[in-house]
């Protein structure tokens, strides 16, 4: 508990999580106090911004603030879900594999290496080109976590290994315990906090997998998102059209929050690793 | 055998390590493709049965040709495509398939394109291949050690330099390479037009080597390489400041503080044990840094490979992309295995780490 008192002290996490809270309140209160269309045209393709048109309209007239901020509210569900799934693969993996040693834990670690290896780009065109059909929001973001766990396993895991030979470990596994008892009652809680930067990262990371592999037009279906404004922008040529209307402000929506969230995750860093305080 | 020489010993066990993770990418490049529902084999398959009628014989022969080449239909003697009653291919089971795949890449033989028929795989990527290489791997190489370098000085500088220095790398860490690249495309291509915005050529030259056309190549790389270069910049300025952070209170600093000895030199010893850490992280994140500078070579239409892969993509050509992202796999994967190597060389733990009881 005092820790997480000390995290409010640090400058750092409140910036950070002011930040990120701010762009969830904005995915969460404008679609509540006024009426926003992403579906029709209102106007001519390309038009600058104007009071009635707060960031001005895409390449079809569609108004650009409220495909902003649908984009932004999918972008932010893909983040939590994709970050959701690699931190579970992946604390899961790592924990047992890091508890149990021998030759488990060397062919989870054999096995979480080779994907570390393999660019998980490149995994994602592969497998978002084979499901055209079918490839929705909820999906890309199952798909993704499932493809950067690996960051996840091979941290938590050199955390697990290094609590394994700890006293209180020790007593519970001469009472008795199952591994998997000790695994969620000796060594997880321990690892909390970890956990959760990881959990702040892979965040993050699920965010910026969905804006790439929309930029390369495997996008979902049936949503918008920040990636897709971005790939639709560029596929239009708002760039040459001078249309910055079209790409800057989802551009940095998509920065902010990582910015937010990366500064969360040092500032937490910081005070759980007094060494990196000075 | 190799016990008196671990560094044998350690090269060896990385390269078999690395065969192994040849074969497994090769097996997701061959069975993920065909897990979802538009499996662009049973496309093909269909498109070569279903409306033969209408089909012109030009199109019908060159989906044969393709079918064959993967073994992917049984043939009888002669090597004509044997087919059911309705007109349609009989395929062959997975594992033919599957073999047929693996003797196939070993050999190098990647296939032709379905939309540029007969165009094979191989020269799309041969064409495409030296772009992606002389972008990227100084673009790696330089923006790393850069990084580390500037990363090491603010940490032993601190203060006003750090202080500065440390949010704008994190600032810029964070901005996603797409980002960067449509920002850099915007401002100094299209708005201030500095630099040319996309290709990677002057249009009415011919790549070859003269000095007009590297002239030209060298004004279109400025763009793309400071994006990449960017980020990877400020991502490795950040591991290297905490590294060297931790690396200031160990003792031999201290030691080495109390005797008096030149601040170049101690940073020089920081910056040496700091480093290990940070290859690691490179051959780590070798992977992601390729996958974000594809995209950024998409974003400037560089004449690379991700520019291949995404036209590829767009009009679902998939001997192309299948090609594509086979050779950047194993493009990392040496990239990786040369990383391991130099660790080798340069700290001596792994070496006999590896010599002693795995």
């Amino acid at each position: 508990m005092k820790i997480f008192l000390s995290l409010l002290k640090s400058p750092g996490f409140i910036f950070g999580m002011l930040l990120f809270l701010g762009t969830i309140l904005l995915a969460l209160i404008p679609p509540l106090t006024m009426h926003l269309d992403h579906q029709t045209r209102v106007g001519l393709p390309f038009m600058p911004p104007s009071g009635k048109h707060w960031l001005g309209t895409d390449q079809m007239g569609v108004d650009m603030f409220a495909l902003l901020i649908q984009g932004l509210r999918a972008s932010l569900y893909v983040g939590f879900l994709a970050g959701t799934v690699a931190t579970f693969i992946g604390t899961l993996i790592g924990v047992y594999g890091g508890y149990k040693g021998g030759l488990i834990d060397d062919i989870l670690t054999v096995g979480t290496n080779l994907f570390l290896v393999i660019p998980s780009l490149i995994v994602l065109i592969l497998l978002s080109g084979s499901i055209e059909e079918g490839r929705s929001l909820t999906l890309i973001a199952i798909i993704i976590g499932c493809t950067t766990w690996t960051w996840t396993a091979r941290a938590v895991r050199a955390q697990s290994a290094s609590l394994r030979g700890r006293d209180h470990v020790n007593l519970a596994r001469i009472n008795g315990y199952g591994t998997f008892g000790i695994v969620f009652m000796q060594i997880l809680p321990y690892l909390l906090s970890y956990v959760f930067m990881v959990f702040i990262l892979q965040t993050a990371a699920g965010i910026l997998t969905e804006a790439s592999i929309s930029m390369l037009g495997l996008g979902p279906y049936d949503s918008i998102s920040l990636g897709k404004i971005l790939n639709e922008a560029m596929k239009n040529e708002a760039l040459t059209d001078g249309a910055w209307w079209a790409f800057a402000p989802a551009m940095v929506l998509i920065t902010v929050i990582v910015f937010a969230l990366y500064v969360i995750n040092t500032s937490m860093e910081g005070v759980f690793n007094p060494r990196l305080r000075k | 055998m190799f016990q008196n020489h671990p560094t044998l010993t350690h090269i060896l066990g990385r390269a078999g390590w690395y065969v192994l993770t040849f074969f497994v990418a090769v097996t997701v490049n061959f069975f993920l493709p065909r897990l979802g529902s538009s499996n662009p084999i049973d496309i093909l398959m269909a498109k070569a049965g279903g409306s033969s009628g209408m089909d012109t014989k030009a199109a019908r022969e060159k989906e044969e040709a393709y079918l064959k080449e993967f073994g992917l239909v049984q043939l009888d003697r002669t090597g004509n495509v044997l087919r059911d009653g309705s007109g349609k291919p009989l395929p062959t089971s997975d594992w033919t398939q599957f073999a047929s795949y693996l003797s196939l890449s070993l050999k190098g033989e990647l296939g032709s394109s379905i939309i540029q028929y007969p165009k094979k795989v191989s020269e799309v990527i041969k064409r495409s291949l030296p772009w992606t290489l002389s972008l990227q791997v100084p673009t790696i190489l330089i923006g790393w050690i850069i990084g580390n370098i500037l990363g090491a000085l603010a940490a032993y500088k601190r203060g006003a330099f750090d202080k500065l220095f440390y949010p704008l790398a994190l600032l810029v860490s964070a901005v996603p390479p797409f980002c960067v690249g449509i920002l850099l495309v915007y401002v100094f291509g299209i708005s201030l037009e500095w630099f040319p915005a996309m290709g990677g050529y002057d249009d009415g030259l011919v790549p070859a080597l003269s000095w007009t056309f590297l002239q030209s190549a060298s004004y279109y790389y400025v763009l793309p390489f400071l994006s990449i270069f960017l980020i990877i910049v400020g991502g490795q300025a950040i591991g290297m400041r905490s590294m060297c952070i931790y690396e200031l209170g160990a003792d031999y600093v201290r030691y080495a503080k109390f005797l008096g000895v030149r601040e170049s030199k101690i940073l020089q010893y920081m910056f040496r044990n700091a480093m290990l850490p940070q290859l690691t992280g490179l051959a780590l994140s070798l992977g992601v840094m390729v996958g974000g500078a594809l995209i950024t070579e998409m974003i400037f239409s560089y004449p690379g490979l991700g520019m291949a892969v995404l036209s590829a993509i767009q009009s679902n050509d998939y001997p192309v992309i299948q090609g594509c992202t086979l050779l950047i796999t194993i493009c990392v994967l040496i990239a990786n295995f040369s990383v391991d190597i130099l660790i080798g060389f340069l700290d001596p733990r792994i070496r006999t780490q590896s010599a002693g009881a795995r």
